[in-house]
């Protein structure tokens, strides 16, 4: 679908956005066929078809490239380089949607991933023995997913009544506050040395820690984060979050409830952080406070603005350079002050680029490149 | 089909790798590349940079080669949390092909890149100032060596210096992670064996400001308080207690009496003379071995170059594991083949001459060594200074103990109320 089709599907005006938009529903692979399919006849399968709609020369060059990656690249590249952008990107994307597409800066996203490494490593195995449960990792992830989509909830619950700034303050207070919890609590966080030995389960005879497979985990889960986030601001819940980022009076008139899809948009963005905190505890196979602690509250927001809230790729382009960064600057100038140039680079980008690596590329687009626009067809708030 | 595929990678990978291995096994001449961990970053920023400089003083001393091979330095940094410190590490090791790793700063790293030594047998990890008891005894892994004493040995000897000024009953204030908990441990073991008695024990938050409620709980009965607090900590804890009108003389921990706490300008500054305290280092020490130590580096680092006035604790034990990594390399002539099997057994066997005394290793790898009990003097300017009290030798991690009697130090263990 292109983006100038469903600018117009957007620009029809907020009343047409409750109903649900003939687009939005083919989008969805099981849904009922409500337009004429041009496949509609060939034997090819429901999802096969999806894709051959969706799919342009560019996804499947991206694609191409992330699935040949790990043969190509040395381990040390496919594991800290790579397998670390997409965790971060992807608990990065869960602020990307909050924010870009809900309006609301929450500095705890990295809290909720937080919450479910350490739900891991309490419910799962550690070396703590005598704190963790020593649950089999079939109940403990689903565990740790499900405790954090509740907290995420209750975050959203308590901060959705705020606006802007305030929104930003009460997400950093609930960030500082499971900080210093797990900070001092030796009963079930074990205070100051975290919880260690967390290692992602053997299944199917496959180390999943080892560089490759945890790779491809890695970009499984990734991709469908990146796929549920695209979906669902096309789906009639995404359109009515977009609405109320743009002028939630409007739509609480229009019959909307405002905080119930702003609550229900944290719960989502939590569940996709969630996913992001497993897979980051495994990487790191340990969670101590510092996991969560206020520097990578910042972190998390330094990699969504880098790479721009336009759109969810953003995210995932902002964890390469900052992960790229982290790891190679020390190379570059000299040791004792290598964090100059990380700055430098941030400083930089957001300085010639207000919508971060995303708009850089716009730019470019729009100076160079045919004249079309490349940033996600969400409107600019006003 | 992937799975073949993914085999067939790690095939051609490792047979790359070994080939290197070979060549480079073969190559005298070729440079030996040393990774060097420390923090600097973070709130070890100050002491990461003076373990760099403690380091890179070993490998001047040797001229900066090793049996005809060159040493290259590479360096990483951290912020004193083991996730960074395992990410740089892992870069140094796998993406720089370091052969031998001397790092990391402090203990909740040295345990998590001990984890990740056992995943990389291909190279030798040497500690750099990292001092939690379990790296060593929890699963210990059998290309990580460590020869530095840790947190409770270091504290050895104090004990007796306390019952020898007659403090009976001590009650203990200190912060609430590993290495305190090392750290009381190493002074109770002896304390209690020899009939000393502690009541009460208050752990406090790290970076803590508030003692108040610490204060209100100490006892009117005990003749004395260990406080093992780092610098600040401590300063803002004296300054407290001095206004709550206290007058318990003080014991101090390994990083408890520094020279922050040295240059405290409270009333109650002259009671701090006879403060007794424990540590790797003393810089009164007299040793000839030492003052050489020393002299070399006011030399090579001055305090108009950014050097101490007096090297750190953190220069000292990163020169030691240093020299002990670069020693090893001499014992071997230069020679890493065969998987450093040759190199390991040379530093297993080897007796390390450090700035203070011989320093040999148990069967985990684990340094026994020297600890001086220090006492605050006061010089004939007025300035509160240290002197070395006793200097006990031959510490091993079992404190004496028996290795079935040993309990690792934690919140609770060991008691003697």
């Amino acid at each position: 679908m292109s983006a100038a089709r469903w600018r117009r599907a957007m620009n029809t005006g907020l009343a047409a956005a409750p109903r649900p938009l003939p687009v939005a529903v083919s989008a969805r692979p099981a849904g009922p066929a409500a337009e004429p399919d041009p496949y509609a006849d060939s034997l090819a399968p429901e999802w096969l078809k999806f894709l051959w709609r969706t799919l342009g020369a560019r996804h499947v060059f991206v694609l191409a490239f992330v699935l040949l990656l790990p043969f190509v690249a040395s381990p040390f590249f496919t594991f800290q380089v790579a397998s670390q952008s997409l965790i971060l990107g992807l608990i990065a994307l869960s602020l990307t949607f909050l924010a870009g597409y809900g309006g609301m800066v929450s500095l705890a996203q990295m809290t909720v991933a937080g919450i479910a490494g350490y739900a891991l490593a309490v419910l799962g195995t550690s070396s703590s023995a005598e704190i963790s449960l020593a649950w089999p990792w079939w109940v403990a992830v689903p565990a740790a997913v499900l405790i954090a989509t509740l907290c995420a909830t209750l975050i959203g619950w308590l901060s959705v009544r705020t606006e802007g700034i305030y929104t930003i303050m009460i997400t950093l207070a609930i960030g500082v506050a499971f900080y210093y919890l797990v900070l001092q609590n030796y009963s079930i966080f074990n205070g100051f040395q975290g919880l260690r030995e967390l290692k992602p389960p053997t299944v199917f005879g496959v180390q999943w820690r080892d560089p490759l497979p945890f790779y491809f985990l890695a970009l499984f889960w990734s991709l469908a984060g990146y796929g549920v986030v695209r979906w669902v601001v096309r789906a009639p819940f995404g359109i009515a979050l977009q609405g109320i980022r743009d002028n939630p009076r409007r739509m609480e008139a229009l019959g909307f409830h405002v905080l119930a899809h702003r609550v229900a948009a944290y719960a989502l963005a939590g569940a996709v952080a969630a996913v992001g905190g497993i897979l980051l505890a495994w990487y790191n196979a340990l969670m101590t406070p510092g996991s969560v602690g206020t520097s990578w509250l910042i972190n998390i927001l330094v990699i969504a603005v880098l790479g721009g809230m336009k759109h969810p790729i953003g995210a995932f382009l902002g964890a390469i350079v900052f992960v790229l960064l982290q790891t190679f600057a020390i190379d570059l100038i000299d040791r004792e002050r290598f964090n100059l140039v990380i700055g430098a680079v941030f400083l930089v980008i957001v300085l010639f680029s207000p919508d971060g690596l995303l708009g850089l590329w716009a730019k470019l687009r729009s100076r160079f490149g045919p004249n079309q626009a490349m940033t996600s067809p969400t409107r600019r708030q006003p | 089909m992937k799975v073949t595929k993914r085999f067939w990678m790690r095939s051609i990978l490792g047979a790359a790798a070994a080939a290197a291995l070979a060549g480079s096994a073969w190559a005298q001449g070729q440079p030996v590349k040393i990774g060097l961990l420390a923090t600097l970053e973070g709130p070890f920023a100050a002491g990461g940079a003076d373990g760099m400089r403690g380091a890179e003083l070993a490998v001047k001393q040797r001229g900066g080669a090793v049996a005809g091979r060159k040493i290259e330095i590479i360096k990483g940094s951290s912020d004193a949390k083991p996730d960074v410190a395992v990410n740089a590490t892992r870069k140094l090791v796998e993406q720089d092909k370091v052969d031998i790793m001397v790092g990391p700063l402090s203990g909740g790293e040295g345990i998590a890149v001990k984890d990740y030594s056992k995943t990389q047998p291909q190279v030798t990890f040497i500690n750099g100032a990292s001092g939690a008891q379990a790296t060593t005894l929890q699963n210990p892994s059998p290309n990580f060596f460590r020869f530095n004493t840790e947190g409770a040995q270091w504290m050895v000897g104090l004990g007796q210096a306390a019952l020898d000024k007659g403090y009976k009953r001590v009650m203990v204030i200190a912060e609430d992670y590993a290495f305190p908990y090392s750290q009381v441990q190493g002074f109770m073991a002896e304390y209690c064996a020899k009939g000393g008695k502690v009541p009460v024990k208050a752990w406090v938050p790290l970076g803590g400001k508030d003692y108040s409620s610490v204060i209100a709980r100490i006892p009117k009965d005990v003749d004395a308080l260990l406080v093992v607090l780092g610098g600040a900590d401590a300063v803002n804890f004296l300054t407290q207690y001095e206004n709550a009108g206290g007058d318990k003389p003080m014991l101090g921990g390994s990083i408890t009496v520094s020279q922050d706490v040295l240059n405290y300008r409270g009333k109650r500054r002259d009671s701090l003379v006879g403060t007794l305290a424990a540590g790797p280092v003393a810089d009164a020490y007299d040793g000839a071995e030492w003052k050489a130590f020393v002299e070399d580096y006011r030399k090579n680092y001055p305090v108009s170059a950014g050097g101490f006035p007096s090297p750190s604790l953190f220069a000292y034990v990163y020169y030691v594991n240093m020299k002990a990594a670069l020693d090893g390399l001499a014992a071997v002539n230069g020679d890493l083949s065969d998987g450093h099997k040759k190199y390991r057994d040379a530093l297993q066997k080897m007796v390390l001459k450090t700035p203070t005394g011989d320093v040999r290793l148990d069967s985990n790898r684990q340094a026994i060594g020297s600890t001086f009990v220090i006492e605050v003097v006061k010089d004939a300017q007025g300035n509160l200074n240290t002197k070395v009290a006793r200097k006990v030798d031959n510490i091993d991690q079992m404190l004496g103990m028996k290795k079935e009697e040993f309990q690792m130090g934690t919140r609770d263990v060991p008691a003697c109320p």
